[in-house]
């Protein structure tokens, strides 16, 4: 009975210490983020925390400087050709990674999905050296190729597991009904798998959105993507107009997440 | 208008031709719809990887290993490796001591505190990284939260930006999702009735955990592990942000060179062996976990 007691006493020990090892844990994987977000709406006029009092003007700052603005616009651009390039090759190559059988498949398969497992610096410096030599250097069309090296394995990984679960006899009735197989694809598969399609265009997007170093060594004075800029200020000086900045883009991920969530949902 | 009731031959033709496209029987044109992407790729990533190849192969006369040599010349670049591996390794164990709790926790806890933590880590997984490291220079300036909150208990003010210890706090804070979910994977797989059975043969609870659960999840460990630290070898943004003069990893002399437009075959000669580390840890991933698993979790 008492030995009883006394593993009981050891279990509750575990058990507890085990809750608070998670709760710490937990805390270091929100404080940073909440910090962020709590500052960015400081009226402080630097970075003092707890912030003495609610203002927009970290905000105001960030939507009223024209070199923020060029920045975002420029991002929007290069992650809108980015999205648009690697949903187009993306779904294309996935179709027939799923179902064909062909030589060398296993090839196809790791060139496609090479550019996961390479380090992000060594894709930079690939590519930042093809557009060296092309003169491209500053321009956004070479940041958006650049970044769809990156983006074009996601969309693949993502539409292909959703292709995996289409039953491919509706397909087969549409064409045997007399549809053109491209009439079969547009009017039947793609509604059926567009829940896939969206997200493997939201996740590209946002790792485009997202993406420093193909940007950094492709960029010029004039053409700074976001987080380019975010680069340079924060390896010049701490501007609060950052945690602005940053707080704008947490709430993208969280949308972006939260839909890939629902469509997932929907799904299944 | 489509002909809903074309003729039976027609029919059936299509029919065994939709059947013989799905045995792969007949070679379909569908397959030259891979071809833009494998053109893309091969223009855009495997050509530019050669070129590497190449550049770090090259010297002034053509063929030479002039680049490789140099590495091993000058002692500051085994150096560069030296710490790239010291704080790769640092980063592996730290995340593993956190992960693994963590991931036991979210294995056997309710759906709800399950839910809670899962939205704390894809929040800090998807949140920008370069965001994440700014973070961590809020919290870590000399007079940032962390130092206010250790004055208040009268540790006074500690130099906690731009050292060692700011760089393992920002890549462990970036990587232990990546030991989470690698963790979560493998553990979720242990059956459960397992454990039961240890218990219903007279072990304690802890017993249990030592002799059955923790043997059962070792794959997940070696495999979280591997991918931590292949992934902090190649890590740039956080150490080069929060680091100080004796924290310069591969990535941050690779991106040094071509950034400042120094020594570009030099570079890549460093990108070679980067890449090659990166290859032979992926290789034992892929043994230990496979690979599929991997890029699940990538996402």
């Amino acid at each position: 009975m008492r030995a009883g007691a006394e593993v009981a006493t050891g279990a509750a020990w575990r058990r507890l210490a085990l809750n608070a090892l998670t709760a710490f844990t937990l805390l270091f994987l929100l404080a940073p983020i909440v910090v962020v977000i709590l500052l960015s709406f400081s009226s402080g006029r630097y970075l003092q925390f707890p912030p003495p009092g609610f203002s927009l003007q970290w905000y105001e700052r960030f939507f009223n400087d024209p070199q923020w603005m060029t920045s975002l616009w420029l991002s929007l651009r290069v992650s809108g050709m980015c999205t648009l390039f690697s949903l187009v090759l993306g779904v294309l190559a996935s179709i027939v990674l799923v179902r064909e059988r062909f030589p060398a498949k296993t090839a196809a398969y790791v060139l496609i999905l090479a550019p996961l497992i390479v380090p992000g610096i060594i894709i930079a410096i690939a590519v930042f050296f093809l557009f060296a030599r092309l003169d491209m250097i500053g321009s956004p069309i070479a940041m958006a190729l650049g970044q769809t090296v990156l983006t074009l394995p996601l969309v693949v990984v993502i539409v292909s597991a959703t292709l995996q679960g289409f039953d491919q006899r509706l397909e087969q009735a549409a064409i045997i009904l007399g549809a053109s197989p491209l009439r079969a694809f547009f009017h039947v598969t793609l509604p059926i798998i567009s829940p896939g399609v969206i997200s493997g265009a939201l996740f590209a997007f946002l790792s485009s959105f997202d993406e420093l170093l193909v940007a950094l060594l492709l960029a010029s004075p004039t053409t700074m993507t976001l987080p380019v800029r975010i680069w340079t200020s924060v390896t010049m000086q701490i501007d609060p107009t950052i945690t602005a900045v940053s707080s704008l883009l947490i709430a993208f991920a969280v949308a972006v997440l939260s839909t890939a969530g629902i469509l997932r949902r929907g799904r299944g | 208008m489509q002909p809903a009731l074309a003729p039976i031959p027609a029919a059936e033709e299509r029919l065994s031709a939709a059947l013989a496209a799905r045995r792969g029987t007949r070679s379909s044109r569908t397959i030259l719809l891979i071809l833009p992407a494998l053109l893309f790729l091969g223009l855009f990533f495997a050509y530019p990887m050669i070129d590497i190849v190449m550049r770090s192969l090259s010297g002034a006369g053509g063929f030479s290993l002039a680049h490789y040599g140099r590495l091993v010349a000058h002692p500051i670049y085994f150096r560069v490796f030296q710490i790239t591996f010291e704080i790769a390794l640092t980063v592996t164990i730290v995340t593993l001591l956190f992960g693994y709790p963590l991931a036991y926790v979210l294995v056997h806890c309710g759906r709800l505190a399950a839910g809670a933590i899962w939205a704390c880590i894809l929040l800090s997984l998807f949140t920008n990284i370069l965001v994440r490291t700014y973070a961590w220079m809020i919290l870590l300036a000399p007079d940032g939260v962390i130092n206010q909150l250790l004055g208040a208990v009268g540790l006074g003010h500690q130099k906690l930006l731009f050292n060692r210890f700011a760089v393992l706090v920002g890549m462990t804070y970036a990587l232990l999702p990546y030991m989470v979910l690698t963790l979560y994977s493998v553990m979720r797989g242990i059956d459960g009735t397992l454990l039961q059975a240890a218990r219903n043969l007279g072990a304690g609870g802890g017993r249990a955990f030592w002799h059955v659960f923790l043997p059962l999840s070792l794959p997940g460990v070696v495999g979280g592990s591997l991918l931590v630290f292949i992934l902090a070898v190649g890590y740039f943004i956080t150490p080069r942000l929060l680091g100080g003069a004796g924290d310069q990893m591969i990535a941050m002399v690779i991106e040094e060179q071509v950034e400042l437009g120094m020594d570009w075959g030099f570079a890549s000669a460093l990108a070679i062996l980067l890449l090659l580390l990166t290859l032979a840890g992926f290789l034992l991933y892929s043994r230990f976990v496979g690979l599929k698993s991997l890029f699940e979790s990538k996402l």
